[in-house]
């Protein structure tokens, strides 16, 4: 399957290799490069590429692009699925994943990446197994090793790999025991010109963050489960039950991990928390554009929109801009064309605006097509799909646990047309 | 170097020396290239020296020290072979994480080196048989790694050894090995088919999903190997790890392809293996007859479907999208659509899988257009998505384009059309073409979009637009002379002319063909033309002359001269191109006395009515491809792609894939087949349940009678499910057991036979330890002892047999000697038969069953005699609370690995030395314990197993002597009784003799 995996960062040099099966030479990230050539964005290239003998398929993530060497048939997603995993299990294992982290970490990568492939064929990605055969790299653990010699690689095989619960460790234990759960919900929406909405739809997941000890059963339900359309599990959900009593009812992993990811019914409309009024003008023959930006909460159910981020690729022809916010900072790269203002809050009694003008290239046309307006925001204490978890109950251990549940809304890709 | 997969199997055959040197010669200039120049590396060359040193110094730590460093040279691609005599030192190191760095070192290097790699092979065959499976497993895993030929035997020998591990972690590894062999010798491939068979049957989950893959790999063709394991995998498959699960998936999609009858023949008419099947009337029955032979899906297809129908909303997109393409390739088309709303949800995903997935929703919106239709907004293109994305998008909106929806897509289209991203706007007004053929009622309004863009600034945009044109017009030109005439007024404007045509010369070509619709316009055009025909660009002269020859042939009053001077022109040009093209037109339009017969068709060759281009997908000739594979998303052929056979005409024999059901006596020792939990056992599942059971006996036969059969057959198994109940066979207690209280799950395992046989055993001999009852000071004369006779009870199966013995130690006799009354902690007893009369001195012995529920609690409960009651207790010990049964030793690993966590409990004890020889040890355990002993291939292990009485559960306990110490293991999944045994079989240890 994967047979060898090349780590190339934004400027084109190979800072890891690693081989499963004999070696690849790296002349065969040439034909990557190539692509990364003719490409114009770091994500236009090709996630799959076939070369003279082998295939490539990489994912950009953090700016480091995770190349795989192929060389025979193989379900493209099964290699795009694991290369994400691999950065989800650098990330977790070193806080961030980054060219430097990987480096000054190249002995555990390596070590993770041998257990996580056998021949190429994924072995061991489920991250509490990879905890037990080796342990994350922490100041304290390196110092206790260098003076006792112990290491932190696991001697016995994880109890995990071999239990129907492969998710979770055996003998967890904590004085605080915890449950949390976040309900994030993500609208996204294209808004045309008038305001008028396109389409709009909310995808939801639910990560939770479990410290529990021993072995809890804990079972899950909403008040309203029809709400959710299209649902996918952590592994560790039970799906029978889940078919027959919209229950979630599971045994979890020890740490962080996501639950449930779901999708709301099209059915239903979607509340639009923000509105923005918009007069963006280029007139034919002038070197001045017109910018006029205000954004104001609609929908929010009382709630605070926080957190607000305006970002507009604007066209080319633009030279520079002069605006002037009325909260909050903006940037403009006269480079890349890229406006970004970042609001904060919104505040329903002064709505935030942004005005202005923009410089023109002289002579030239007027462009086409105004700039699509991206929205960031977040709203605490709300999920809009009105999604609400019921009750939570641990059954298989004696002590009570401490239960948390929060909800939020946030704009996922929130496109305003103007 | 190597193109096909054969031709590298041969390459690293040969190997050897030869390869070492390629290798070599292809690192070391791309690692000096790659930005260290010479000095650096001479300084690389010098840490290389104390990295030697530091391997070989004494100490540990300097030792991982330099190991790691090696490893960082390895991670940047560094040549660190001349390490190789230093490194392989190591190999033996009690350092663990030296060892695994060793080995990491060891599988890249062995290949250059080989003859010192061979020094290391004698450790890895030690550590095979390690106590460790962690140990067995990596070794396994290092030796199958090193690509040296020599030690092929070698590695044969230890994967068929690996193959019959206990430890399915290790029986993974094989399958893994396996693999590798071949990849190293495929001359192996006889031999390690026979071990893929015997791994195929392996009922470990860890196990399925590497051995699935060997099989692809290994041997694809032998389909027959699947046959006996279909139904285990396809019941197996929920609880497979992740990405077990594609590969199956695939597998299986393959398999059902070969063995199945399409479910598409009558799309109309479709009747299947439904509730209906089996309570079919006689009339429904006629009915069938008369049509011809209705389609019914085969039990085992359905089962396929239905097994994988919930992994849907797995986590892993690439389990989603193999079950998204086995629906595609084998689920009757109206079912399809299940798989459309998961689909979509992986668009929410990363950009890398959005883009494979929105590929396959491409092909499969072209021939199922209604799946995707309800979700066309999602398709909507944002302008951060990145290019690639944005053009399969609107492949897909351009597929699902229809009447209904047209104007909504074409006003989103319009959108897109302004976009900034210019190639993509050129994508969309293709896509509108393609919306204008396709929907004839909207071709008009289309042309006139795109004549109105015809304006636009961009010439991107305006060529596009002209060739999309072009070909509608040649759709249906007659009526078009208006649109024509627009596009000729844009040569008014000399600048726009230029660059106009220069992007598109085919507005001439179009211009020309329909010359006689605008004749005003068209000679005009030519006049421009002509004016500047020496500074065009050589494709503009071609089709000036083109043009120009078709007006002399329709209008040769108006655009003779003209057409003689751009033919004067171009018989001059420096372009060779021209001044052939120019001297073939002269032939063939003008007449004169050389020419022959050619001009005399100069108009039908000239005019001839041309075939209007087809505007279609791209992705109209993937469906020739599996969905979800690499093959499809570069729409070619990819190395070692397998083809998805055609259905057959006729059914294969079915009753290949029936498994001999051994016996009957199978009982269901994990009930926790994780997701199969609860409500599997209830009403809706159960039906299932007895519906494959059903299949799983013989049924080939055929026709209209089946169903009846299979009504008959759902009987008779009722019937002997009641016939279990009443106690039928009573030669064997447990088998009856079975049937009363696991009906389900017997039925279960007989299509599931992922469980293994447990059979209790007879109890191993120890001498009888009695306990008081009733002391004779107390019992007044009479005195009574009770011991476990360790027996199966007679009287019921969840009980307890226990036998009691009354001693009248008075002087007179005693009468009517019964329990009074059922006990007072809610155990069920059953009584003796009350004894009539028991004399002075005499003694009796009566045996009851207690049902003590799994648990240590007393039963108390009232002796009577004619004149006394007393209260007693039983109070059992735990060891008595079993049933020995059994197993051999690989079922025990196997229940032992699924019983861990929380259903394990361990300790550590020091023995006593006089128990350190084997049979002490057995003796003691069996003394506490009512267990049966595993017959153990190891002399310092010892396993035995047993099972509660009362609730079947199985209890394993394991002890592992080391020298004077042992480690004791109890795993149960009650775990109260577990580390009771523990503690019981601690103390009994621990002691003396």
């Amino acid at each position: 399957m994967i047979h060898s995996l090349f780590l190339v960062n934004a400027t084109g040099d190979i800072f890891l290799e690693k081989h499963w099966k004999s070696v690849v030479s790296r002349s065969v990230c040439d034909y990557f490069f190539e692509a990364q050539e003719r490409a114009t964005e770091p994500e236009n290239i090709p996630p799959v590429i076939p070369t003279p003998h082998h295939y490539l398929i990489s994912v950009l993530r953090h700016r480091i692009y995770f190349v795989a060497v192929i060389q025979s048939e193989v379900p493209p997603l099964f290699v795009i699925e694991f290369l994400h995993r691999v950065v989800d299990t650098f990330q977790d294992y070193f806080g961030v994943c980054t060219e430097a982290a990987i480096k000054d970490n190249v002995v555990v990568v390596y070590e993770l990446l041998e257990e996580m492939l056998d021949n190429g064929f994924p072995l061991a990605t489920e991250s509490n197994i990879l905890k037990e055969l080796i342990k994350p790299p922490t100041i304290l653990r390196t110092v206790v090793n260098t003076i006792t010699g112990s290491t932190n690689v696991g001697e016995q095989l994880p109890t995990g790999q071999l239990s129907v619960v492969p998710w979770r460790r055996t003998g967890v234990k904590y004085t605080n025991n915890e449950a949390y759960f976040d309900v994030v919900e993500e609208i996204d929406a294209i808004i045309d010109k008038s305001g008028s909405t396109i389409t709009a739809e909310i995808q939801g997941v639910i990560d939770a963050c479990v410290k529990l000890t021993g072995m809890p059963d804990l079972t899950l339900s909403f008040m309203n489960p029809r709400l959710l359309d299209d649902v996918s599990f952590h592994p560790c959900v039970r799906f029978k039950r889940w078919e027959a009593e919209r229950i979630l009812s599971f045994i979890p992993p020890d740490g962080n991990f996501r639950l449930l990811s779901y999708h709301v019914s099209s059915q239903n409309l979607v509340a639009i928390p923000v509105y923005v009024k918009h007069n963006i003008t280029f007139r034919e023959g002038s070197s001045q554009g017109r910018f006029d930006l205000t954004l104001g909460p609609k929908q929010t159910m009382g709630k605070a929109v926080e957190s607000v981020l305006v970002s507009s690729q604007l066209p080319r022809g633009v030279l520079n801009t002069s605006l002037n916010p009325s909260q909050g900072t903006y940037t403009f790269d006269p480079v890349t064309k890229l406006l970004s203002w970042d609001v904060g809050k919104i505040n329903p009694q002064k709505l935030p605006s942004l005005k202005g003008t923009m410089s023109l290239q002289a002579g030239a046309s007027k462009p086409d097509e105004n700039p699509t307006i991206n929205i960031q925001f977040k709203i605490q204490q709300l999920a809009i799909s009105g999604l609400k978890v019921n009750r939570l109950d641990m059954y298989g251990e004696k002590y009570k646990p401490f239960k948390g549940i929060k909800y939020m809304t946030k704009a996922g890709k929130f496109q305003v047309r103007t | 170097v190597f193109g096909m997969s054969a031709n590298s199997l041969a390459y690293s055959e040969q190997s050897g020396a030869e390869a070492a040197v390629e290798l070599g010669q292809e690192t070391t200039p791309t690692s000096s290239a790659g930005g260290a120049a010479f000095g650096l590396f001479s300084t690389d060359f010098k840490k290389n020296e104390d990295l030697k040193e530091m391997l070989e110094s004494t100490k540990e730590s300097l030792k991982l020290e330099a190991m790691k460093r090696v490893v960082g040279l390895i991670a940047r691609g560094k040549n660190a072979s001349e390490l190789f005599p230093a490194v392989v030192k190591n190999v033996a190191s009690k350092n663990i994480e030296l060892k695994k760095l060793v080995y990491v070192y060891l599988v890249r290097y062995a290949e250059e080196q080989q003859d010192l790699a061979l020094l290391s092979i004698s450790t890895f065959q030690r550590a095979l048989k390690d106590p460790n499976q962690l140990i067995r497993a990596s070794a396994l895993r290092v030796l199958s790694s090193i690509r040296v030929p020599i030690i092929v035997p070698i590695m044969m020998l230890a994967i068929k050894e690996a193959a019959t591990d206990l430890s399915p972690y290790v029986r993974k590894t094989a399958a893994h090995a396996i693999q590798k062999l071949y990849s190293l010798d495929p001359d192996q491939k006889e031999h390690l088919v026979e071990v893929i068979e015997k791994l195929l049957k392996d009922k470990s989950t860890l196990v399925a999903g590497s051995v699935v893959m060997a099989f692809e790999e290994v041997c694809p063709e032998r389909i027959d190997l699947i046959h006996k394991n279909y139904r285990k995998l396809c019941n197996l498959l929920m609880d497979v790890e992740e990405w077990g699960q594609v590969v199956i998936i695939n597998m299986l999609t393959r398999y059902a392809r070969t063995q199945f009858v399409s479910p598409w023949r009558q799309d109309g008419v479709f009747e299947e293996n439904s509730e209906k099947a089996f309570y079919d009337s006689d009339e429904e029955k006629k009915e069938g007859a008369a049509q011809t032979k209705p389609y019914v899906m085969d039990p085992d297809h359905r089962l396929l479907l239905r097994n994988t129908k919930p992994l849907l909303q797995s986590r892993n997109t690439a389990v989603v999208m193999s079950v998204a393409q086995l629906y595609w390739h084998l689920a009757p088309k109206h079912e399809v659509s299940v798989v459309t709303k998961s689909l979509v949800r992986l668009l929410r995903s990363h950009r890398e899988v959005q883009y494979v997935v929105l590929q396959n929703i491409a092909t499969m919106s072209i021939q199922r257009k209604g799946m995707f239709e309800p979700f066309m907004k999602s398709f909507y293109v944002r302008s951060t998505d990145a290019t690639h994305i944005k053009t399969l998008k609107l492949e897909i909106l351009t597929n699902l384009a229809n009447e209904a929806n047209i104007s909504t897509i074409l006003r989103e289209f319009q959108t897109y059309v302004k976009s900034q991203d210019k190639a993509f706007a050129a994508a969309t007004i293709q896509a509108i073409g393609r919306c204008a053929t396709n929907i004839s009622e909207i071709t008009d309004a289309c042309l006139n979009g795109l004549v109105l863009l015809l304006s636009n600034r961009d010439e991107t945009v305006v060529a596009e637009s002209v060739v999309v044109i072009k070909k509608l017009l040649q759709t249906q030109p007659s009526q078009h002379s208006d649109i024509i005439k627009h596009m000729a007024k844009l040569f008014d404007n000399i600048t726009v002319r230029r660059r106009f045509i220069e992007r598109s010369p085919s507005i001439l070509w179009l211009i020309g063909e329909y010359c006689e619709h605008v004749p005003r316009i068209a000679p005009d055009v030519l006049r421009k033309m002509a004016k500047t025909f020496t500074s065009e660009e050589d494709i503009v002269k071609l089709q000036t002359v083109n043009l120009a020859a078709k007006l002399y042939l329709t209008n040769s009053k108006q655009t003779k001269l003209l057409t003689q001077y751009i033919l004067n022109l171009g018989k001059y040009d420096q372009n060779y191109d021209i001044r052939d093209r120019t001297r073939f037109i002269r032939q063939l339009i003008v007449p004169n006395e050389k020419s022959g017969a050619l001009s005399k068709y100069a108009r039908r060759i000239l005019l001839a009515p041309k075939p209007a281009p087809v505007l279609q997908s791209a992705f109209k000739d993937r469906d020739r491809f599996q969905l979800g594979t690499l093959s499809h998303t570069l729409n070619s052929k990819a190395t070692g792609y397998l083809e998805l056979s055609d259905w057959p005409d006729v059914a294969p024999d079915q009753s290949v894939r029936n498994v001999e059901v051994v016996e009957a006596v199978r009982i269901n020792t994990r009930s926790d087949c994780y997701y199969k939990s609860e409500s599997e056992e209830k009403s809706e599942s159960s039906e299932d349940s007895v519906k494959s059971s059903s299949q799983s006996e013989k049924s080939s036969d055929s026709g209209t009678d089946k169903k009846k059969k299979k009504t008959l057959k759902n009987k008779k198994l009722q019937q002997g499910k009641k016939a279990g109940k009443d106690g039928y066979r009573p030669q064997s207690p447990a088998l009856a057991r079975c049937f009363t209280r696991l009906h389900i799950h017997v039925v279960h395992c007989f299509c599931l036979s992922r469980l293994f046989p447990v059979q209790v055993s007879s109890p191993v001999f120890v001498p009888v330890r009695p306990h008081e009852l009733l002391h004779r000071m107390t019992g007044k004369g009479l005195a009574a002892q009770y011991h476990f006779p360790r027996q199966p009870c007679i009287y019921g199966d969840h009980m307890v047999s226990v036998q009691l013995t009354f001693n009248n130690h008075g002087d007179h006799a005693l009468e009517d000697i019964h329990i009074s009354e059922k006990t007072s902690t809610g155990q069920s007893i059953h009584c003796f038969r009350p004894i009539e009369r028991l004399e002075p001195e005499a003694s009796v012995t009566v045996s009851v069953g207690v049902d003590f529920n799994d648990s240590t609690q007393a039963a108390s409960f009232q002796l009577c005699s004619k004149t006394e009651r007393f209260s007693v207790s039983i109070q059992p010990a735990v060891g008595e609370l079993l049933l020995p049964v059994t197993m051999t030793e690989q079922d025990f690993s196997r229940e032992q690995g699924k019983l861990v966590g929380m259903n394990e409990s361990s300790a550590t004890i020091t023995m006593a030395p006089e128990t350190v020889s084997s049979q002490p040890v057995s003796k003691k355990v069996v003394s506490v314990a009512n267990v049966g002993v595993v017959p153990s291939g190891q002399d310092n292990v010892h396993r035995f197993a047993a099972k509660l009485v009362s609730s079947g559960t199985l209890v394993l306990v394991c002890v592992v002597q080391k020298d004077s110490s042992a480690q004791l293991t109890v795993n149960t999944e009650r775990t109260v009784v577990g580390s009771m045994l523990l503690r019981e079989l601690q103390t009994a240890l621990s002691s003396a003799p």
